[in-house]
């Protein structure tokens, strides 16, 4: 059993199980901050865009000044954004059977891999997740399509040119691997290749392999993955949560009894808690806007905003906020927004309850009802219509480098009555802002990321005692900013194997058994003896027979023989062709007994060497050896039958026959 | 005075004594039986039919009855009347007659109070002969067939047999029967079935308990073979059975000594008496035993012993023991530490030892040393509390209780404390690592000992001295750190404590609960900027929890008030405006916050810091130039009820130091103004009593403080505010409005007199006008009306508050002759028949417009002394009255007799 990981990034996995004769690839993630080394995507022309200096090399070399300009003291590629791709090269992904996928987060690299690598197999995910995936690459799409750009650069990636550039650029890992976004035609042709799953559905791989979902509790239709065989259990863990939100809760008992659990997807900000950074959301969210200032949230169209919106329409009534606009800025603004509200299945209890009211069951129905909360698919049309300030804007892409928000940070940047607050973990906030420096607006960072923290992750264990754990190298350390922090990384026993990106891991467990069926009329035949209370033996003789990793054992074929019409009598009857049946022999040969048992028939000089299977009984004189192993017995001596007989009759005294 | 006997059985307090005497004969009575047994209104339940008689009563009258009796009525808890005495018979019989079960035990609770009382005053012998009936009771329940006894009514007997017998001549007279022996001997309930019930046990402690009073009683407890049974109860089931028994147990090793040890101090413990003896070899061999609990109960009885004799026979049982107690530390483990340790502080506390006994020392020492740090913490505490105690060991105990902490600063390689400190407490120190860094529950537990056992001894006198201020500080900054994960240790001890620490939030509470006393004292300034540091980072952090940061701001407080400036600098110090400059914005975020636990506590903390700072230029200057005062405004509006309450009080702070939000803020701009006009409309229409109740504060407050607002019309505001209050549900607000009354009527006649609560210095702000035209103010503020409704109020409080208030106005008003003869006697008659309907609840007729004369009138005519005198009375007066407890059950059991027969 193998584990190929194909990306570095711990909460954008990619990793590929070979287990059994199956491939199984476990998430494809996409990173997207190599996006931060990039200019913003302007909606509107930027004068202070346009006109930023290029950048040359120390020596006045200016010949990267067209791909590379400066801003703000940084250097970023003046092109259309690229991303960093799962590994290509470690395994042939043609080869790869199915892709799990366990949320929307962990698809984004989706169609990099069905359309490019000769990829013919099945993806399975459950139904939100492809909903809002799609809505989160529609998105992405229509952001950088929107804004078409000219050029595309590519001298920098020279890996000699790339050694000259300043930091961060210089040290961007892969470039030469990262590529455009993709474009509607190739989602869509990505998502026709996924078949829909539910909660605990079993889904048979090959015969050999089942795969089951279990909700994780993190997002809506957000799943684990339970890999099993007869005799062999791996658990996928990617992207849990154990806090009450909107999605139904982690399932954690069916995790139980694995022999390997491959961790990953805990939560980006360990120390900070959900609930304080809500907490602190609000109040600065509050503070701005009383001091008639707008705020700006950038985030994704799903998910952790749900829930953002829930704890506003409770909160800002009780700050006096009910009469400014809640404006939601997004292509897919208005779909994320109905599609949550139909997945009452994949709700936690509480919602669920809502729905036989019948109710909506996010609270953001209400808000857009009472025009609290407005949604438009960009800045353009209605939404400059009904423009009202001071208000909130949720808007896209968090990475700052594209989408709606580009054009708010350009808009409100340099007011400091204005605060951007930063909710999702996944950018860095302080590279996400470096192209908008200096910044008059308040910046305020609260990521708020629901998924497992290393307290829980511990508790999870050992609730459910996986015999090895498998997890990024990053889990198995302290975060290098706070190396002191010893409680800030996975500690269990064994310790976890870790695993980085191009990297291929074996599985530390052997397959020790196959399950195999015998057909019912081979079955009738055996006429098992008992050897000891409780343990029965038969022997069989039959024919193996495998299709499909299914093995049957069948009745050997009969020699012809005229049809007698008898009733069978005796189990040799029907076993024709056997030779005559010497007895089976069981047991273990004590070897002080044996040589004891060998003085007393008159053998002398006897000498005992312990070997590493066994032992071997040396008798000197008679230039004999007896070579006692686990399963077997040898009896070495130079054409002396009588010797071996007897010698042998000594032995088998000591084993069981039947 | 003395108090007023009556009878044999009649006792009373002075503070009854002196309204009874000054009682004009007509208003004496307290009303009809019937009257009696109607429960008094209790604040918080309108009871309208339940008048409490302001005017004369007919009916005490016409009966011609005597002071004396009226006397007993008034009090009828203290005595044996005729009534209760009529009473007693059937109770007696009821309660020895298996058929009638009696269900509510808490009235012979009560009763068995009440015998007490009669009992003390006076001959309990005379009280049994007047009523043989209770002798009866006692026989006949040790009459009683076994399956007949109720446990209740034995433990009752048991208990009021004791009683009786606490005094000789009546133990005697039981004797005389065998009547002790059956009940407490041992063929009594203690061979018994019944005696498996707790209560029976319990009953026949606390008996033989009352009954160990005298050396007859003493005698009998020898005798009879208590003692032994006692020995076995220490281990009782029950735990209070078995506290009472070790309790009684020291009660007659007590009492068995106390005539012995008086006169030779000296005597040894082979000549004591036998039953002291008999004790004391009891302990003797329970110390020597295995088994922890008999080593815990032995050392319960010594502390408890050591603890309330103080006699010099204790000295002498201390040195005959004292080595078997030592012995104990020979054990591993040792057992019982608990009861070790308060047995060895119960004896050092005892004046016995004040003169330095030197093993106890010892083994306190080497409890100390031997003990893991969870257990020594209390024993060093209590050390450190000790008058007196070698200056050694002492030393010793400041040392384990601040190993921890030591061992924290060195694990995060911070600089060692004043010299010798740290090495002081080297010792025993790698216990103290290993405990805290064993498990995280471990960790907790001893910091959060160590720190609430710091917390306690810092502000005591003998507090250990050189107290080291800078060391206990930073191991406290350094605590905090580690809790909020920005500590950065470098060996991995540090690390393990970081691990451990991190987002802990019961010891983030105690630490900061222990930095805000830790201003107290010799506080250095030079750590002020690090003790500000940290707790703003507190105050930052989204981790800290609402109960964290309300300690931290209460922390805060104590630092800005109370913190040290260096020699030669002004006011605040040079930290402090540079503190509150980053502490403005952190409040402004926590007012802000969705959860109003947080809201409250900021509003709480800015309250606090404006009242004792709003004269700070400083202070002023940071407040004015944020955005508080206004978010504090807004507040006024919050969902919350408490955080309305709060804001109401924090703006009506801000208001009174001229702090609230400058006029020219956006969306309030009348805020000047509009305070007066948002606390009335919350007064008028606030749904919650919180923020009512904050209201009529604040604006008392500002009327004693002649605020300016309410300066510009004071009767306009205080006729305003009694409107709404008047028609207030919550008590306390009404209580409220007849305190701003008090205040109001203070500035205007002038004080009460020196010995009334409100005598604080008030500025005169104007000269008490004449007192006609006072009155006639008055009356058209409609204050009168007010108090009168108020007189008659269903809660307690507020119709004492009333009473009060009219006796004020009428004491004021006697001077006033030239009123006195001037009211119609019509009108006066009318208001006399409203406020009678309105004392019987029937409140909706108005007073109507109210001349002076009728008001003096009125007011001479009412018994508000009578009054006062009975609302000072508990509101359960009447229930706790005797008769009322016998009639009780008397009518229970009737009424279940009803219920038999309903049955058939």
């Amino acid at each position: 059993m193998k584990l190929y990981c194909l990306s570095g990034h711990p909460t954008l996995p990619c990793n590929i199980l070979k287990f059994k004769s199956t491939t199984i690839m476990l998430d494809c993630g996409l990173d997207m901050t190599s996006a931060l080394n990039f200019l913003p995507l302007p909606l509107v022309q930027s004068p202070r865009l346009c006109n930023l200096p290029g950048w040359s090399l120390k020596d006045g070399n200016a010949f990267l000044d067209k791909e590379l300009k400066e801003c703000s003291g940084h250097v970023f590629v003046d092109s259309v954004p690229e991303f960093c791709l799962p590994e290509t090269e470690l395994i042939d992904l043609s080869t790869v059977d199915v892709i799990l996928i366990s949320n929307y987060h962990c698809m984004m690299a989706l169609p990099y891999i069905t359309e490019h690598t000769g990829f013919t197999g099945t993806v399975y995910a459950t139904e939100p997740t492809v909903q809002i995936g799609r809505l989160l690459m529609e998105e992405l799409v229509n952001f950088i399509e929107r804004v078409p750009k000219a050029q595309s650069a590519s001298l920098w990636k020279n890996k000699d040119i790339q050694r000259l550039l300043p930091s961060p650029l210089k040290d961007a890992v892969e470039v030469s691997t990262w590529r455009r976004c993709y474009t509607m035609q190739e989602v869509n042709s990505a998502l026709s290749k996924i078949q829909l799953v539910g909660y605990s559905q079993k889904i048979e791989l090959f015969g050999v392999v089942q795969v089951t979902p279990l909700s994780s509790g993190y997002a809506l239709g957000s799943s684990n993955w339970i890999i099993q065989s007869h005799y062999e259990k791996v658990s996928y863990v990617s992207g849990s949560s154990l806090l009450t939100t909107h999605p139904q809760p982690m399932d954690q008992a069916s995790l139980k009894n694995s022999d390997v659990l491959v961790l990953t997807g805990l939560t980006q900000i360990p120390t900070a808690n959900p609930d304080g950074m809500v907490g602190e959301f609000c109040s600065n969210l509050a503070l701005t806007i009383r001091n008639g200032g707008n705020v700006l949230v950038p985030c994704y169209p799903s998910g952790v905003i749900y829930d953002l919106l829930e704890c506003l329409y409770q909160y800002i009534d009780s700050a006096g906020l009910s009469s400014v606009p809640f404006y939601f800025i997004s292509p897919v603004a208005n779909s994320s927004l109905e599609f949550s509200q139909i997945f009452a299945e994949w709700l936690c209890h509480n919602k669920q309850s809502k729905v036989y009211l019948p109710e909506p069951p996010f609270p953001h129905a209400e808000l857009i009802q009472t025009n609290k909360l407005k949604h438009y698919p960009s800045i353009h049309g209605d939404f400059s219509n009904d423009f009202r300030q001071p208000c909130v804007v949720f808007t896209g892409h968090p990475s700052l480098r594209f989408g709606d928000v580009v054009h708010f940070m350009e808009l409100w940047g340099k007011s400091s009555l204005n605060t951007v607050i930063f909710t999702e973990p996944d950018f860095s906030y302080l590279e996400a802002l470096a192209p908008y420096q200096p910044l008059a607006m308040k910046c305020i960072y609260c990521p708020i990321d629901t998924r497992l923290n290393f307290i829980q992750v511990s508790k999870l264990l050992k609730e459910v005692q996986p015999l090895h754990v498998v997890c990024p190298e990053q889990y198995t350390q302290p975060p290098p900013a706070q190396s002191h922090r010893m409680d800030l990384m996975i500690d269990c026993q064994p310790p976890p194997m870790s695993y980085r990106r191009a990297e291929v891991l074996a599985l530390p467990f052997k397959r020790r058994y196959e399950k195999i069926e015998i057909m019912p009329e081979l079955a009738d035949s055996l006429v098992p003896m008992e050897i000891k209370p409780g343990i029965s033996l038969a022997t069989v003789s039959a024919v193996l027979h495998t299709k499909d990793n299914k093995h049957v054992l069948q009745p050997p074929p009969r020699p012809a023989q005229p049809a007698s019409g008898k009733k069978r009598k005796r189990m040799s009857d029907d076993v024709p062709d056997c030779k005559v049946l010497k007895p089976l022999l069981s047991g273990s040969i004590p070897v002080e007994q044996f040589v004891q048992s060998l003085e007393k028939h008159g053998f002398s000089d006897i000498k005992v060497e312990d070997t590493a299977k066994g032992h071997i009984v040396l008798l000197q004189e008679a230039e004999t050896l007896i070579q006692i192993e686990e399963d077997s017995t040898h009896i070495i001596c130079d054409n002396d039958e009588m010797l071996r007989v007897r010698l042998r009759d000594l032995v088998l005294k000591f084993l069981q026959k039947f | 005075m003395d108090s007023l006997v009556l009878g044999n059985h009649c006792w009373l307090p002075d503070c009854l004594l002196q309204p009874l005497l000054t009682l004009r004969e007509q208003t004496l009575g307290l009303g009809t039986q019937a009257d009696r047994k109607l429960p008094a209104p209790t604040p918080g339940h309108l009871q309208q039919n339940q008048p409490l008689p302001v005017f004369p009563n007919p009916l005490c009258q016409s009966r011609g009855s005597t002071d004396a009796e009226c006397q007993r009525n008034e009090n009828p808890g203290l005595i044996m009347d005729p009534e209760c005495s009529r009473l007693l018979p059937a109770f007696c019989s009821v309660l020895v007659d298996p058929r009638q079960a009696v269900a509510d035990d808490t009235c012979l609770e009560k009763l068995l109070d009440w015998f007490k009382t009669v009992t003390e005053a006076g001959s309990s012998l005379l009280l049994l002969q007047e009523n043989p009936c209770l002798v009866d009771l006692l026989s006949h329940v040790l009459d009683l067939k076994p399956q007949d006894v109720s446990p209740r009514v034995l433990s009752f007997s048991l208990r009021l047999a004791g009683m009786f017998a606490a005094q000789e001549d009546c133990f005697e007279y039981l004797q005389q029967g065998q009547l002790l022996l059956g009940l407490f001997g041992e063929a009594g309930p203690l061979s018994w079935a019944v005696w498996s019930v707790p209560t029976v046990r319990s009953g026949w402690i606390q008996g033989l308990k009352s009954l160990a009073q005298h050396p007859g009683g003493l005698h009998f407890l020898g005798d009879s073979g208590a003692v032994d049974a006692l020995f076995s109860l220490q281990g009782d089931s029950s735990l209070f059975v078995a506290s009472a028994a070790s309790q009684l147990l020291v009660h007659v090793l007590a009492l068995s000594m106390q005539d012995k040890a008086e006169g030779s101090p000296s005597l040894k413990g082979s000549a004591w008496p036998a039953c002291a003896q008999k004790i004391v070899a009891h302990v003797e061999a329970s110390l020597c035993s295995t088994t922890a609990l008999q080593i815990t109960q032995a050392l319960n009885v010594l502390t408890t012993t050591f603890g309330r004799c103080h006699s010099p026979w204790t000295e002498v049982l201390w040195g005959q023991l004292s080595p078997l107690v030592a012995h104990l530390l020979d054990s591993e483990p040792v057992p019982a530490t608990h009861s070790l340790v308060d047995l060895l502080l119960s004896v050092a506390r005892s004046p016995v030892f004040a003169s330095a006994d030197c093993t106890l020392w010892e083994t306190i020492a080497r409890m100390l040393s031997c003990l893991s740090p969870m257990q020594t913490g209390p024993l060093a505490l209590g050390t450190l509390k000790l008058q007196h105690c070698p200056q050694a060991l002492r030393s010793q105990a400041f040392g384990v209780l601040l190993q921890p902490l030591a061992c924290i600063l060195r694990a995060t390689a911070q600089a060692p404390g004043p010299p010798g400190l740290l090495d002081e407490t080297t010792q025993g120190c790698s216990m103290t690592v290993d405990t805290l860094l064993s498990s995280k529950s471990a960790c907790v537990g001893l910091l959060c000992q160590t720190l609430a056992h710091l917390e306690e001894l810092q502000p005591l006198p003998q507090h250990p001295l050189p107290w080291p201020q800078t060391l206990l500080v930073e191991a406290v900054v350094i605590i905090l750190r580690l809790c909020d994960g920005s500590a950065a240790p470098s060996s991995s001890e540090g690390c393990r404590l970081c691990g451990t620490l991190a987002g802990c939030i019961r010891v983030q509470r105690a630490a900061l609960g222990f930095l805000g006393t830790l201003t107290l004292g010799t506080s250095s300034w030079e750590l002020v900027p690090q003790v500000f540091a940290i707790l703003l980072e507190t105050l930052k952090s989204p981790a800290s929890s609402p109960t964290v940061l309300k300690k931290a701001f209460q922390a805060v407080l104590h630092w800005l008030l109370d913190s040290p400036t260096p020699p030669g600098c002004s006011d605040l110090g040079p930290h402090t405006p540079l503190f509150l400059r980053e502490l403005f914005p952190v409040l402004q975020k926590h007012l802000c916050s969705p959860c109003w636990e947080v809201r409250d506590s900021a509003l709480e903390f800015l309250t606090h810091l404006s009242m004792c700072w709003g004269g700070e230029a400083n202070f002023r200057e940071v407040l004015l130039a944020s955005d508080v005062p206004k978010l504090a405004w807004q507040l006024l509006r919050d969902p919350e009820s408490y955080v309305r309450a709060s804001a109401v009080t924090a703006m009506g702070q801000l208001s009174s130091q001229g702090l609230q939000a400058a006029s020219d803020s956006p969306g309030h701009p009348e805020v000047q103004q509009g305070l007066v006009g948002e606390l009335l409309h919350i007064l008028s229409v606030d749904s919650e009593g919180f923020p009512r109740r904050a209201v009529t504060r604040v604006f008392t407050e500002w009327l004693r403080n002649s605020h300016a607002d309410v300066v510009q019309d004071t009767e306009w505001f205080v006729a305003t505010v009694l409107q709404m209050v008047s028609r207030d549900l919550d008590w306390e607000v009404r209580a409220q409005g007849l305190e701003l009354v008090q205040v109001f009527l203070a500035q205007t006649l002038g004080q009460p007199n020196p010995s009334c609560p409100y005598a604080v210095a008030l500025p005169k702000v104007t000269p008490p006008s004449p007192l006609p035209e006072v009155l006639r103010t008055l009356c058209q503020m409609q204050i009168f009306d007010f108090a009168f409704r108020a007189l008659f109020d269903c809660d307690r409080p507020v119709a004492q508050k009333a009473c009060d208030l009219l006796l004020f106005l009428r004491n004021k008003s006697a001077p006033c002759s030239g009123l006195q003869e001037a009211g119609d006697s019509s009108d006066v008659a009318s208001v006399e028949a409203t406020l009678e309907r309105w004392q019987v609840g029937e409140q909706g007729q108005p007073l109507g417009s109210l001349e002076p004369e009728v008001v003096l009138a009125a007011l001479r005519s009412m018994d508000l002394e009578g009054l006062q005198s009975r609302l000072a009375e508990s509101s359960d007066h009447v229930e706790k009255s005797p008769q009322s407890l016998l009639q009780d059950v008397l009518a229970t059991v009737a009424l279940l007799e009803e219920n038999v027969a309903d049955c058939y």
